[in-house]
C-alpha cells in the first residue's frame, strides 16, 4: 500500500484491497473495457481460439513450462474445464443467489446416472425393468439428464428454500450422500458398486482422419465438447445475471426481507437459481458419464462438492470469470504442482493434500479476502458495508 | 417390508436404538447450544466428534489398553474409561474452543454475512478431517474391545445389555447436569440471555465472547463424552471420516427435537436412534442410514420448528 492511498480515509474505510498489484489489475481492466469493441472482440475471439488449440501437442509443446509435465496434458484440461462448467454452475447458486449448495455433486450423479441408465445396453431399465424398449443415443439422452436433475433440484429445494438458508446447506449435504450411499450399498436400479457400463461414447458418426470414431479414449474431443458447453453456459447465465432475474437475486442476496417486501417473488427466484445451477450440475455429469464410458458410486465423493465450492469462493463468488479463475487453480495448479516436482526431482502428490490445502485457502480468505481472487464488484463492497458497520458497533 | 421380523425383535431394537440414539443426543447438543446462541450449524462439530475418538483410542494404545479377544477386568475397565473420557472430552473441547478462535471469532469481529460463516465451517470440517485423514493414511482403526456386550438383567422380552445401562445413564446424567447448569446457574443465565438478545444481553453486562466460549467447550465436552461411548461400543470403529455421517444424523436429531433447544436434542436423538433401528428390523441395514435425511426432510416440510419448539433463550432450560 503506498502513502498515496493510506492519506485517503474513505477509501481505506471502503475496504477494497489496494496492493499495487491490484492497482495494474485496475488498470488493465479500465484499458480493456476503453478498447474499441471490435478490439475487444478480436481479444476474445483470440482468448477463445487459443484454448481450442491448448490441447494439441503441436500447440503447446511451445508454451514453456504451463503444460503439465507428469500428466496426459488432454486429459488434464478436459477434467479441469468440467471443472469449470461445475463452478460456473454452483456460481449462479452460491454467488449470484447467495445460497448454500454443499450436495452439488448429487445433481452431478443425477445426470450422470440417467444418462448412464437410458443409453448403456446392460442398464436395469432396459434389461430389467423394461421402462425402454432400446437404449437411445447419447446426445438424445442429454436433455433428459438435464431435465431430471433440474426437476430433482426443484424437488429438493421446494420445501428447504422456503425455510432459513442455513437448512438449505445441511439437505444438500444430506442428498449427495444419501444418492452416493443408495448408489453404493443396493444392488436395485444402480447395480451397487458395480456400476453400470457401457455407456456410449457422444455421437460416434464424428470420424477423424484415420476414419475411426473420434470419441473414443483421446480427452481432446471431449475437452472441445466441455469448452463449447461452458462457452454456452456462460453467455446463458451472462445474460441472465444482467435480466431483471439477476437484479432479483442481487436483492435476495443482499437483503432478502427487503426484497421481499419490494415485491420480488423471493422464492421463486432462489428456486430457479437453485434449479438453474442443478441443472448444469446434471449436464456436466451426462458429459463425465460419456467421457468415462461406466459409473458408479466411487463417481462423486462429497470431496469434489466442497472442491467445486472451494473453486468458486476462491475465485470469487458472484462473478462468473472469478468462478473460471478458481476452478482452474483449484484444479490445474495441484496437478501442474505435481509436474513440476518432476522437473526438479521431487516426488510428491499434491492432490493428496488438495483438500486439506482447499480447506485452509477457505478459511483464511473468509477472514481476509471474502470476496475471492477476482470479485463482483457488488459483492466486494457488500463485504465493506458490513465490515464498516461493525466499527460503529464495537 | 418385514413386519413380523420388527415385532420379534422389537424389544432389541428399542434398545439398542435407546443406545445409539443416546450418542446422537450428545453429539447434537453441540449443534443445538452453537445454534442457540449464534444462530449458525456448525458443520465442524462432527470432526470434534471425531477428533474425540482418535484421543481416545490413542490413549488407551498409549498406556497399553489393547483387549481383543476378552473383555478386561472391572477395574482396568473403569480405569481406561476413566482415562478415556479425560482425553476425548479434553481433546474434542480443545477442537472445538480452537475452531472457535481461529475461523469464527475473527469472522464475528468483521461482521461477516451468514454465509461466510457457513463456509467457514465446512473449511474447518475439512481441514480436520484430512488433517486426520493424511496423517492416519485413511485407514480404520478397530477400538480395543473393552467391554464384552452381555445380558445384565432381563424383563420379559427385554434384555438390558452393560454397555445400554452405561451409555443410557451416562447421556442422562450429562443431560440433566446440564439442563441444571444452563437453567440455574450465573453462567448458564448468561447463555440464555444472549441466545434471546445478544445485544441487549451486552448492555446488560454480559460478555458475549465468553458466553460463546463456554458454548463450544461445553458442545466440545459432550461430543468427547459422546466418542467415547462411541468407542465402547461393539461396533466402535475410529476413521478420519466418521464424523460426517454421526455428524449429520445428530443435526437432523437436533433439528427434530427444535434446534437451540436442550431437551430438544435428547428427545430428537432418541427417537431417531429407534426410528433407525425400526427401519434396519423393517427394510434391513442397507437402509439405516437413509431414515436420518428421510426423517430431516419430512420435518423440514411440515414442521420446521421441531417438536419442541426452537429457542434457548425463551425455553426454561
Amino acid at each position: 500500500m503506498t502513502n498515496g492511498e493510506h492519506a485517503t480515509p474513505a477509501r481505506a474505510a471502503n475496504g477494497e484491497h489496494a496492493a499495487p498489484r491490484a492497482r495494474g489489475w485496475q488498470a488493465m481492466k479500465s484499458r480493456w473495457s476503453e478498447m474499441p469493441q471490435g478490439m475487444r472482440w478480436a481479444g476474445t475471439g483470440a482468448l477463445v481460439v487459443f484454448l481450442y488449440l491448448l490441447p494439441n501437442r503441436w500447440f503447446y509443446e511451445y508454451l514453456w513450462y504451463l503444460p503439465t509435465q507428469a500428466s496426459d496434458m488432454a486429459t488434464v484440461l478436459f477434467e479441469t474445464a468440467f471443472f469449470v462448467l461445475l463452478a460456473v454452475g454452483l456460481n449462479v447458486v452460491v454467488g449470484f443467489a447467495g445460497l448454500l449448495d454443499l450436495g452439488y455433486f448429487g445433481f452431478f450423479a443425477v445426470g450422470a446416472y440417467v444418462v448412464a441408465l437410458v443409453t448403456s445396453p446392460e442398464s436395469k431399465a432396459i434389461v430389467e425393468y423394461n421402462w425402454l424398449a432400446d437404449p437411445i443415443t447419447w446426445v438424445a439422452a442429454v436433455p433428459i439428464a438435464v431435465a431430471i436433475a433440474m426437476v430433482s433440484g426443484v424437488i429438493l429445494g421446494g420445501p428447504t428454500l422456503r425455510l432459513r438458508g442455513d437448512y438449505l446447506a445441511i439437505v444438500t449435504l444430506g442428498f449427495a450422500e444419501m444418492i452416493r450411499l443408495y448408489a453404493s450399498r443396493t444392488e436395485g436400479l444402480l447395480n451397487g458398486d458395480r456400476g453400470i457400463p457401457d455407456v456410449p461414447h457422444p455421437v460416434p458418426g464424428v470420424k477423424d482422419a484415420t476414419g475411426d470414431s473420434l470419441f473414443l479414449f483421446d480427452a481432446k474431443p471431449y475437452y472441445w465438447v466441455v469448452l463449447t458447453i461452458i462457452i454456452a453456459v456462460v453467455v446463458l447465465v451472462r445474460n441472465m445475471e444482467r435480466s431483471r432475474v439477476g437484479r432479483a437475486w442481487v436483492a435476495i442476496r443482499e437483503d432478502e426481507d427487503a426484497a421481499e417486501i419490494m415485491g420480488v417473488n423471493t422464492f421463486k427466484y432462489k428456486l430457479l437459481a437453485f434449479a438453474i445451477g442443478a441443472a448444469i450440475g446434471g449436464l456436466s455429469g451426462a458429459v463425465f458419464a460419456g467421457k468415462q464410458g461406466f459409473i458408479n458410486s466411487a463417481s462423486f465423493q462429497l470431496e469434489s462438492s466442497i472442491l467445486v465450492l472451494a473453486a468458486v469462493i476462491l475465485g470469487g463468488a458472484g462473478n462468473i470469470g472469478g468462478a473460471i479463475v478458481g476452478a482452474t487453480i483449484t484444479w490445474y495448479l495441484p496437478e501442474w504442482v505435481r509436474g513440476m516436482g518432476k522437473v526438479f526431482g521431487l516426488s510428491f502428490d499434491p492432490s493428496e493434500y488438495r483438500i486439506l490445502a482447499f480447506g485452509l485457502v477457505i478459511i483464511v480468505m473468509m477472514i481476509f479476502r471474502p470476496q475471492g481472487i477476482w470479485p463482483n464488484k457488488r459483492r466486494a463492497s457488500e463485504f465493506a458495508d458490513r465490515r464498516k458497520e461493525v466499527a460503529a458497533n464495537a | 417390508m418385514d413386519v413380523a421380523g420388527l415385532l420379534r425383535d422389537f424389544p432389541e431394537l428399542t434398545l439398542t436404538g435407546l443406545e445409539q440414539g443416546a450418542i446422537y443426543a450428545l453429539v447434537a447438543l453441540g449443534y443445538t447450544l452453537v445454534y442457540g446462541v449464534l444462530k449458525l450449524i456448525n458443520f465442524a462439530h462432527s470432526e470434534v466428534f471425531m477428533i474425540g475418538s482418535f484421543a481416545a483410542l490413542w490413549t488407551w494404545q498409549g498406556l497399553g489398553f489393547v483387549y481383543d479377544a476378552e473383555a478386561a477386568p472391572l477395574g482396568s475397565f473403569l480405569l481406561a474409561v476413566l482415562v478415556g473420557v479425560i482425553a476425548a472430552a479434553g481433546a474434542s473441547a480443545l477442537t472445538a474452543v480452537t475452531i472457535e478462535r481461529v475461523a469464527y471469532r475473527p469472522l464475528r469481529k468483521r461482521n461477516a454475512p451468514p454465509l461466510a460463516f457457513l463456509i467457514t465451517a465446512i473449511g474447518a470440517s475439512f481441514v480436520l478431517a484430512e488433517g486426520i485423514g493424511v496423517y492416519t493414511h485413511r485407514a480404520p482403526y478397530g477400538m480395543p474391545r473393552l467391554l464384552q456386550p452381555e445380558v445384565v438383567f432381563q424383563l420379559g422380552g427385554w434384555k438390558f445389555t452393560n454397555t445400554q445401562l452405561i451409555v443410557i445413564t451416562v447421556t442422562l446424567l450429562a443431560m440433566v447436569a446440564l439442563d441444571q447448569f444452563v437453567s440455574r446457574s450465573r453462567l448458564g443465565r448468561g447463555i440464555r440471555a444472549v441466545a434471546q438478545d445478544p445485544d441487549t444481553s451486552a448492555l446488560m453486562g454480559v460478555n458475549k465472547d465468553r458466553v460463546i466460549f463456554l458454548v463450544f467447550l461445553i458442545g466440545g465436552l459432550m461430543a468427547g463424552v459422546a466418542a467415547l461411548l462411541w468407542n465402547i461400543l461393539p461396533i466402535g470403529v475410529a476413521k478420519f471420516n466418521m464424523g460426517f455421517l454421526i455428524g449429520l444424523k445428530a443435526f437432523a436429531a437436533a433439528v427434530l427435537g427444535g434446534i437451540g433447544n436442550l431437551r430438544g436434542a435428547l428427545l430428537g436423538g432418541l427417537l431417531l436412534g429407534v426410528a433407525e433401528n425400526y427401519a434396519v428390523g423393517l427394510f434391513g441395514t442397507d437402509w439405516k442410514d437413509f431414515v436420518g435425511f428421510v426423517l430431516l426432510v419430512v420435518l423440514l416440510m411440515f414442521r420446521p420448528t421441531g417438536l419442541l419448539g426452537e429457542s434457548l433463550g425463551r425455553a426454561r432450560a
